[in-house]
């Protein structure tokens, strides 16, 4: 049976690529049908903020002419991107969807968005996300919340929904996340489609709008593994506009180098197999196991006790960091600035300032952050969770020291509806299975492992693969693997 | 109406948890400080708000507590990187009147902002 929630994993960005390159389809006439396709769904599915069609027609149409003479030779030539809008772009608006930003363009682009310009993609617009991508739903938006393609009524997961939306709904061929505890990999997962976070320093955030320092990564969403690995392979690398990024060599991976299911050591943490999921998850994720066994896979289970640890320490380490990346937001040199009133001083317009422009849960994040790192908590709950963080880290290298990957479930439910009644922690919880790659830096991938029923419509259920710190081509290569035993 | 996905979430977290979570409330004096050192400006309404999720989410963090952390160095970044210093050469920067066309408010070259002496430092 077709699975309902299929997204055509076949024709993805790779495949259309080579269509352009044979003379079977333009870029414009690609671009002119996702415009189209923008105009009839985003009214419904708020994805996009704004599309950049000017500049994208004048890039598509100089695509095509450089295809019909012959000197296309770019990886990503008329590739249709969507990009998260907390990444810098000098067209259009920044906004992070965040009234903060309202109004705010940028007036340079992000490494990614240079690199991905170079190699030939057309940045067909910005898309919604949570603001200062600070939520697991796309619900905290300035300009409201983003709709699951699949089922309307429910979230596609944050805080990069509105890029998974986009391309579940075909309106992009592949979109740009940034993933701080599982912002690309949670609305990939819960909108049938491929996100990838890759290791911490393996791709520049110069242009990211920061979050948490020590966790942020930007990474692509996309329709298939081999896609994930094409956007990564051109924004991977040093950059010297970001120190944190790594001085190693990008390893280059293809599917000839996908590896046979019994050449696979897969380890099964014990605590994500025997957790209380939803049962469409619990199925799905056994399905998984089983046809990876049968396919001759060594299946390896293991113990992974810090998994429970991983939120809490989460929610000290990222709010810290968000506070004090946040502090800049002081309506001074650029944003929102609140109205001056007779006799205030500087300290009072900050204040004011601050309140106008940030939403409800980035003020609970910047309180929250504050509170952790004031004087007389510092030790107990900051210090703490950095201690837990390196526990969590050795942790995994204990784990590879036994199977090659880890897989898990990519979320513990599938897409909840829209404005249902949550308190932050349970909200905070769909990220369980996420935030320790964020913690511990290492890379992980999301695939698209079938689908569960619920009120009688499908909702997309994701596989989370994680590998070793700048392992992404193991990443790759099994992914793609389990990805075709899957779709099967 | 209560997410009953929402719900199965919470309840994996819930079923090992062998110790109830310590009590963490903030008192209303804790919430005040907070947000002042947060430069946010709250009404009672939303302080209280904002207490109630604190000390909720407080709450929960405070498993953290239940971790042998003796020995252990933090780790405050992911990863053991080296930090790289860039070579001291003038590059290419923003033309002063981008940057100032970001600005909410300037005069001039220079960006407007209220009155800051005599203000008794705050």
């Amino acid at each position: 049976m077709t699975d309902p929630c299929n997204i055509d994993r076949r024709d993805d960005l790779t495949h259309r690529i080579d269509a352009m390159r044979r003379g079977e389809t333009t870029a414009t006439d690609r671009l002119e049908a996702s415009l189209t396709a923008i105009d009839r769904r985003n009214d419904e599915l708020n994805a996009y903020h704004e599309t950049l069609e000017d500049t994208a027609r004048a890039v598509a149409s100089e695509i095509d002419g450089r295809i019909a003479r012959g000197e296309e030779a770019r990886p990503l030539a008329g590739a249709i991107l969507a990009v998260k809008d907390n990444i810098c772009t000098t067209e259009g608006r920044t906004t992070c969807s965040s009234r903060m930003l309202e109004n705010y363009r940028s007036p340079f682009d992000a490494t990614v968005i240079r690199r991905l310009r170079d190699a030939g993609a057309i940045l067909v617009g910005k898309t919604n996300l949570d603001e200062f991508a600070m939520g697991s739903g796309s619900e905290h938006c300035a300009w409201g919340p983003v709709r699951n393609p699949w089922a309307t009524d429910r979230v596609p997961g944050g805080s990069s929904g509105g890029s998974a939306a986009a391309v579940a709904a075909d309106l992009c061929d592949a979109a740009l996340g940034s993933d701080t505890g599982g912002s690309i990999r949670q609305p990939a997962a819960l909108c049938g489609v491929v996100g990838l976070k890759p290791t911490y320093g393996r791709i520049s955030r110069y242009g990211l709008v920061a979050f948490g320092s020590s966790l942020d990564q930007i990474g692509p969403i996309c329709r298939s593994v081999r896609d994930a690995s094409l956007l990564y392979s051109v924004m991977a690398g040093v950059d010297p506009h970001d120190a944190t990024t790594a001085e190693l060599e990008v390893e280059s991976w293809n599917e000839s180098m996908r590896p046979a299911p019994d050449q696979l050591r897969i380890g099964i943490p014990r605590e994500q197999r025997n957790a209380e999921h939803h049962p469409g998850v619990s199925e799905m994720f056994e399905r998984a196991i089983d046809r990876l066994e049968a396919a001759g896979t060594s299946i390896v289970e293991l113990d992974l006790p810090l998994t429970d640890q991983g939120i809490s320490t989460y929610y000290v380490i990222a709010p810290a960091e968000a506070s004090s990346n946040l502090g800049r937001y002081d309506g001074i040199r650029y944003g929102h600035r609140a109205k001056p009133m007779p006799g205030e001083g500087l300290e009072e317009l900050y204040a004011r300032t601050r309140t106008e422009g940030f939403g409800p849960e980035v003020r609970r994040r910047i309180m929250l952050g504050t509170y952790v790192l004031s004087a007389g908590y510092y030790d107990a709950y900051y210090k703490r969770a950095l201690q837990v963080r390196r526990l969590i880290r050795e942790e995994y290298d204990r784990a590879f020291e036994q199977c090659d990957l880890l897989l898990g479930p990519t979320t513990p439910g599938p897409a909840f509806r829209i404005g249902a009644e949550r308190d932050p922690v349970s909200e905070y919880l769909n990220d369980v299975y996420t935030v320790n790659a964020n913690i511990a830096g290492i890379p992980a991938l999301s695939i698209p492992a079938g689908s569960t029923e619920v009120d009688g419509v499908g909702l997309p259920i994701g596989v989370h693969l994680q590998a070793p710190p700048f392992a992404e081509s193991r990443l790759f290569g099994a992914g793609s693997t389990i990805e075709s035993i899957l779709a099967d | 109406m209560r997410d009953p996905i929402a719900t199965a979430t919470l309840r994996i977290m819930d079923q090992n948890d062998s110790t109830e979570s310590a009590g963490t409330t903030l008192s209303h004096e804790d919430i005040v400080k907070v947000a002042r050192l947060s430069r946010l400006k709250l009404d009672e309404e939303a302080l209280e708000a904002a207490r109630t999720d604190l000390s909720a989410i407080l709450g929960h963090v405070a498993r953290i507590r239940e971790v042998d952390v003796e020995d252990v160095a933090p780790m405050p970044r992911p990863l053991d990187t080296v930090n790289r210093l860039a070579e001291d050469e003038p590059g290419p920067t923003l033309d002063r009147s981008v940057v100032l066309d970001l600005a909410p408010v300037t005069e001039g070259d220079f960006i407007a902002v209220p009155k800051v002496l005599g203000e008794g430092g705050a």
